[in-house]
């Protein structure tokens, strides 16, 4: 089953400095996570899930340990580096969203593209599709305002395949919906994997949680334990 | 390497966003357009009016020298000794036929010497009766100063030897001595002599508007002359002259009213202005006479021009620099209520460089916008208060392009700073802001 570590990381520290004190949010973590695979991340508040998932995502740098992405050292890249790697490689689903206001639907699907240097007129089509996969083909020209939240938060989804991403990051996608909208949202989730997609995602619910292959369970900024779902 | 952004792009970002708040840009914007309006429209009515200063002075000639009689300045007033005095016998000031022979032996470097006498009566013809100027002089006149001849002749030597009862009429003069008759079949008749018209000329180009300084205004329109030779001049009227005023006669023994020096060549101007001035200064205890140097004056209106200038462009420099200010202080506005916009797009792979063209082309696109519209306006606006102040304006072809550029390096360096604040945020905590 070993397709190869899409995500590898050895010895992850992350210290935030507050003033004199010292904040441990990751205290060394090792972690291989396979390609095509679903992995969940759970844990109490403020055991430093955010803060890995913000250094997978290439958001945030380490403080120490190493951090590779299919095989390359990301660990050491400067800005413009990973920001290319965030544009090209990676997905991401917020908990709020974060869908631009001003810009409708479709222009909010396309903006990783805009970053790679592709004219909305050149890959319309694309981004059409991928609305429409996510069930928002008839709302291409709305604002995000225009949209509930379960609606926006199905934009980001379009939006986080858009670059055709290496792996899906979601920190809490479904935090801030109902059960039954972050149902269909979860549902959209199981499709993408279905269809290959790595997915990362950190998550509260148990329920959200047993749809992923693995769980890893995160203490004081450590993995705890993990769990492998067997279905 | 990935592909990045086409800056058209990144411009179209730019304008998307301004025109989302449009009266906010609008707003932004006034201080960039009235300070580029302001600079260009002060500059072309100060233009405008130093050229006309310029004509005036270069119709004097820039190798001439004036000098006119003038009135002394009585000591202790109008009342007293000097009053009385001045009422019983004829006062007498001003150059004389001396002073403008020894300027011609003694100056090297003259051209011509031109002298004239200027005398204020009435003309008549027939019924009309107007008041004017009489000008007795030579010839040359009518070349140094410029006169274009309408019709018939000037004065020339000839009348001069013999002292002929000739003269020459301004145009304005012949319209309202001889509205319906062809002047030059016509006499004209001053006191109890009488000259035969033989031209009319105008002035050309703009007209000295001084004639006299000591004289006063009397009230007739300066282009109301009659020219008659010098020496009949002196043969009618003699030196002595009455002058009507304030109701009560008054005698003066003038001379010449007017010389003028033409030197062969400007840059003799200076040098001889000084030793006329020496040799006049010899042989008159009193300041009876003025001296104009159309050169000097050029220089000086020129040296003021220059000044207004500076004066001009530092207002201008402050205008813009308070607009750019205007600007940043909306950009930075701006990148705090879009910190959430900046995380999202550095999330999804905008460089910091990315982020900076697209808040930097916002300022851009405000002041150079502004800066369009403002040399629009300060293009328009000259031409509205010509018509209004019949004033003349000229718009330099450089300060627009001035103006402009200035607009649009305010817009760069005051975009600069916010700008880079916002590319310098980090993506989480941009995120994190709401
Ligand atoms: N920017 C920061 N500066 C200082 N401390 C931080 C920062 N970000 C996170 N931390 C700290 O690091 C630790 C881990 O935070 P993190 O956000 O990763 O927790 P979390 O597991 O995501 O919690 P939650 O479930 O509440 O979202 C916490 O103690 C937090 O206070
Ligand atoms: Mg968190």
């Amino acid at each position: 089953m070993s397709r190869g570590a899409i995500i590898r990381i050895r010895g992850l520290t992350k210290v935030f400095k507050m003033g004199d004190s010292e904040v441990h949010a990751l205290a060394g973590v090792d972690l291989d996570i396979e390609e095509g695979s679903y992995v969940a991340i759970m844990g109490p508040s403020g055991s430093g899930k955010s803060t890995m998932l913000n250094i997978l995502g290439c958001l945030d740098r380490p403080t120490a340990g190493t951090y590779h992405i299919g095989g390359k050292d990301v660990t050491h890249l400067d800005d413009d580096e990973l920001s290319s790697v965030r544009g090209e490689r990676i997905g991401f689903i917020f908990q709020s969203y974060n869908l631009i206001d001003q810009l409708t639907v479709l222009e909010n699907i396309h903006v990783p593209l805009f970053y790679q240097g592709k004219d909305l007129v050149d890959c319309a089509e694309h981004c059409e599709e991928l609305a429409k996969l996510v069930g928002l083909g008839q709302r291409l020209d709305h604002r995000p305002k225009q949209l509930s939240g379960g609606q926006q938060q199905r934009v980001a989804i379009a939006r986080s395949l858009v670059n055709d991403p290496l792996m899906i990051l979601g920190d809490e996608p479904t935090g801030n919906l109902d059960s039954k909208t972050g149902a269909e949202v979860l549902d959209l989730m199981d499709r993408l994997h279905a269809a290959g997609k790595t997915i990362v995602m950190v998550t509260h619910g148990d329920e959200v949680a047993k749809r992923a292959q693995r769980i890893i369970h995160m203490k004081d900024g450590a993995i705890d334990r993990e769990v492998v779902n067997r279905r | 390497m990935r592909a990045s952004v086409p800056f058209r792009r990144i411009v179209q970002l730019g304008i998307k966003s301004l025109l989302l708040h449009k009266l906010r840009s609008i707003l932004t914007m006034l201080g960039i357009i009235f300070g580029v309006c302001s600079v260009i429209a002060m500059l072309a009515i100060g233009e405008g009016a130093s050229y006309e200063a310029q004509q005036a002075i270069k119709q004097q000639g820039s190798a001439n020298i004036i000098i006119r009689s003038v009135k002394p300045a009585e000591g202790g007033g109008s009342s007293g000794s000097s009053g009385s005095s001045s009422r019983s016998s004829a006062s007498e000031y001003g150059i004389t036929y001396k002073d403008a022979g020894r300027i011609q032996e003694t100056l090297p470097g003259i051209r011509r010497v031109l002298a004239a006498r200027i005398i204020r009566d009435e003309v008549r013809a027939g019924q009309v009766a107007f008041p004017c100027q009489i000008i007795g002089t030579h010839p040359i006149y009518q070349e140094i100063n410029r006169l274009q001849v309408v019709r018939g002749r000037f004065l020339g030597t000839i009348d001069e030897t013999y002292m002929n009862n000739v003269g020459v009429i301004t145009a304005s003069l012949a319209e309202r001595l001889f509205p319906s008759t062809d002047p030059l079949t016509q006499q004209v008749k001053v006191g109890a002599d009488y000259y035969q018209v033989i031209g009319i000329v105008r002035e050309r180009g703009i007209e000295q508007k001084r004639t006299q300084s000591g004289g006063g205004n009397e009230g007739q329109p300066l282009d109301s002359n009659l020219y008659i030779p010098l020496s009949t001049a002196r043969s009618r009227f003699g030196e002595t002259l009455i002058r009507r005023s304030a109701g009560s006669f008054q005698a003066e023994r003038v001379q010449l009213h007017q010389l003028t020096v033409q030197m062969d060549a400007p840059d003799l101007v200076e040098s001889a202005a000084d030793q006329i001035n020496a040799i006049l200064v010899k042989f008159h205890e009193k300041k009876d006479y003025e001296m104009i140097v159309p050169l000097l004056l050029l220089k000086q209106a020129e040296e003021a021009k220059r000044r207004s200038n500076i004066v001009l462009g530092s207002i201008a420099a402050i205008s813009l620099i308070v607009g750019g200010i205007g600007i940043m202080n909306i950009m930075l506005a701006t990148v705090t209520e879009r910190t959430r916009e900046i995380g999202i797009r550095r999330a999804l792979g905008a460089r910091k460089r990315d982020i900076v063209t697209q808040f930097l082309v916002e300022t851009v696109v405000l002041s150079v916008g502004g800066g369009l519209i403002g040399v629009v306006l300060g293009i328009i606006l000259p031409f509205v208060v010509t018509a209004i102040w019949e004033m003349k304006a000229i718009i330099t072809w450089w300060s627009p392009l001035l103006a402009f550029g200035i607009s649009a390096l305010v817009g760069v360096v005051f975009g600069l700073y916010p700008a880079s604040r916002a590319a310098e945020l980090s993506p989480i905590e941009a995120l994190r802001r709401d």
